[in-house]
């Protein structure tokens, strides 16, 4: 039997990228890591900081794969979808599957181009690995809720709707854009930003949510990515570091690439907080409560570690701490006016959902958002549930539906515009408005979801149209949860009042 | 500021309004009636009348509003692309001042949304 080398050794001649070419110079081997205006003395100083083989890769992984499918099994047996706490919770699933499972496929992207293009093979090894991690993230998950498909409706085009259905255009867009930077940028938006800082605010929703609400095959998933989670966090705070410490001149770079993709990060989060205050059935905790915890407390600890290479908390931390009591109310809102062209279910909240938001948000709900959702209910009860008949604005850098507010005056709406190149465009907020006239060549060609409708791209015109080539299953996929197949199901599945009326509404 | 790229890096818009097959967007909020969650937009003949836009188009948007109804159109206050503006019903959109995707903002006073919430 051959010799054993040591794991020292075995990861050293496992990993061997870092060589000085020779038929080709290193700049032009390596040239996307040097025009973003990044300067390194010295790559040697950025190491792997998970220093796994291949081999010893996967080793790991499979045990935990198999130990993860080995629960989904056993939940698809024992129909595990008839614990969980109402069929409203699996809404927060189909919002996940379609917006954030395709970002796990973006990551893998991203992180696989990365791991060519940095000269240092630290670096590159590193990102390959994590390439790995979010290629087994999209596939488990996807395994993992292909479970909730068989017997719910808003889930089984998400591919093509991602890449196509108006409100999937804000994390779609998020992702084009950090994708389409170079792989410097690229690390500061997805490694440090979104992985590091606004990570929890993500997934702690998401996997406390499946866990108050009885969905045992998503809390498993949480965990199983949970190791890999700290690995990504390690990577995306060393490229910061490391890009901080190799030049002082690129501290205002990364300054400006930390304010920028923190409000992107934060803008898509929007999308979250009203899954927290409003589609949970149970609620492990406001978004208020989130934000405060997991921004504030943690992200100012952070902050102040950074602060020594002058890096500084960004300006607009003000505008999201006032907004907190705002944001998930507006994006609810935002979502019921158009659920008609929505691959999942919207309602209005009952008595006791409303009671729980008086009390998480003092301030705000009984004053600017009770009297809405109570209008709406009288509205529904008297047959004539509200839908928008029309298209929204959207924020030119966002994608969001222009429905934020001043934040001296939530019933004002927020209106920034600017003229690029002779034509107008319209933000939803200062720091969105700067993204673009930072970079107004990449933004002003957007794929923006109701300009593309208008320009007959999307299916021609009317919301029928638009529909049909979006893949709905009218009346099932769409509309309010009220009437919805989903719902009728689960009554006569768990023999609750209103079974069997069998009414699917027509759309 | 522009871009960083690795090679020439040109704009190319893509709402220019001759991609809109002779329309040109139009874009209409409301002030204080969240209700309707945003401002609306809508792919607009340039010759339509301001009167059309507010007798044909606006209410497929905002009619729902229980509002809607009791709007005295004579109190309205209109605004256009941040300034003060008094539309001219008879006159087109375009002569109205009305480009593509400009902003059309109203106010109506007295009225402050479902039950004085601004919703």
């Amino acid at each position: 039997m051959a010799n054993r080398i040591n794991m020292r050794d075995r990861y050293k001649h496992m990993t061997r990228l870092g060589w000085e070419t020779s038929y080709q110079p290193m700049e032009k081997v390596f040239p996307y890591d040097r025009y973003e205006g990044i300067k390194v003395n010295d790559w040697n100083e950025w190491e792997d900081p998970f220093r796994m083989t291949m081999d010893s890769y996967w080793k790991y992984q499979g045990e935990k794969e198999k130990k993860l499918y080995a629960i989904m099994d056993a939940f698809s047996q024992s129909n595990g979808h008839l614990n969980i706490s109402d069929a409203r919770y699996v809404n927060a699933l189909k919002l996940f599957l379609q917006g954030v499972s395709p970002l796990e496929y973006q990551a893998h992207r991203g992180f696989a181009r990365q791991g060519r293009h940095f000269t240092g093979e630290g670096a590159r090894v590193a990102c390959q690995m994590q390439s790995l991690d979010e290629l087994r993230h999209v596939q488990t998950q996807v395994h993992g809720m292909s479970q909730y498909n068989k017997f719910f409706d808003g889930f089984h085009e998400f591919p093509w709707w991602h890449d196509r259905v108006w409100y999937l255009s804000v994390p779609k867009s998020f992702f084009d854009d950090a994708n389409s930077a170079g792989p410097f940028e690229f690390m500061v938006a997805i490694g440090f930003s979104f992985e590091y800082v606004l990570t929890n605010l993500l997934f702690v929703p998401f996997m406390s949510g499946a866990a108050y609400n009885g969905d045992m095959s998503t809390v498993t998933f949480g965990f199983s990515a949970q190791s890999d989670e700290a690995r990504h966090m390690t990577l995306g705070l060393q490229a910061m570091q490391f890009m901080l410490e190799q030049h002082e001149d690129n501290v205002p770079i990364v300054q400006r690439w930390i304010d920028k993709w923190l409000w992107r990060g934060y803008k898509v989060l929007s999308l979250v907080s009203a899954m927290m205050d409003y589609m949970l059935p149970e609620s492990p905790m406001s978004w208020k409560e989130a934000w405060e915890m997991y921004f504030e407390e943690n992200g100012g600890a952070l902050f102040n570690d950074l602060a020594r290479y002058g890096i500084t908390v960004p300006s607009y931390a003000e505008i999201c701490a006032k907004e907190k009591d705002h944001l998930s109310h507006q994006v609810w809102g935002i979502l019921y006016n158009h659920t008609a062209a929505a691959a999942m279910h919207t309602w209005v909240p009952d008595d006791a959902k409303m009671n729980w938001l008086s009390e998480k948000y003092p301030d705000t709900f009984d004053k600017y958002y009770r009297p809405r959702f109570e209008y709406w209910r009288d509205q529904e009860e008297a047959g004539n549930r509200y839908y928008s008949q029309t298209l929204p604005l959207v924020c030119q850098t966002c994608q969001i539906p222009m429905g934020f507010t001043e934040i001296e005056d939530p019933t004002l709406v927020a209106y920034r515009t600017t003229e690029y190149s002779g034509d107008k465009y319209h933000f939803c907020s200062d720091p969105c408005m700067k993204i673009f006239t930072d970079e107004p060549e990449k933004f002003c060609q957007a794929w923006m979801p109701p300009q593309q409708i208008f320009q007959g791209n999307c299916g021609g015109e009317g919301l029928p149209a638009v529909l049909e080539h979006y893949k709905f299953n009218l009346g099932a996929d769409n509309m309010d949860y009220a009437g919805s197949p989903d719902e009728t199901n689960w009554n006569k599945w768990k023999g609750l009042d209103g079974a069997g009326d069998g009414q699917v509404k027509a759309s | 500021m522009a871009v960083t790229a690795i090679g020439d890096y040109p704009a190319r818009p893509r709402d220019g309004v001759e991609n809109f097959h002779g329309n040109q967007m139009v874009i209409v909020g409301w002030d204080h009636h969240l209700m309707i969650d945003a401002p609306m937009a809508f792919p607009l003949p340039p010759g339509m009348p301001f009167g059309a836009l507010v007798s044909e188009v606006m209410p497929v948007a905002f009619s729902a509003h229980p509002e809607w109804e009791q709007i005295d159109w004579s109190t309205v206050v209109w605004q256009l692309d941040g300034e003060a503006f008094i539309p001219d019903l008879e006159a087109s959109l375009e002569d109205n001042g009305v480009g593509h995707k400009s902003l059309i903002r109203f106010v109506t006073p007295g009225l402050d949304g479902i039950g004085g919430s601004g919703s």
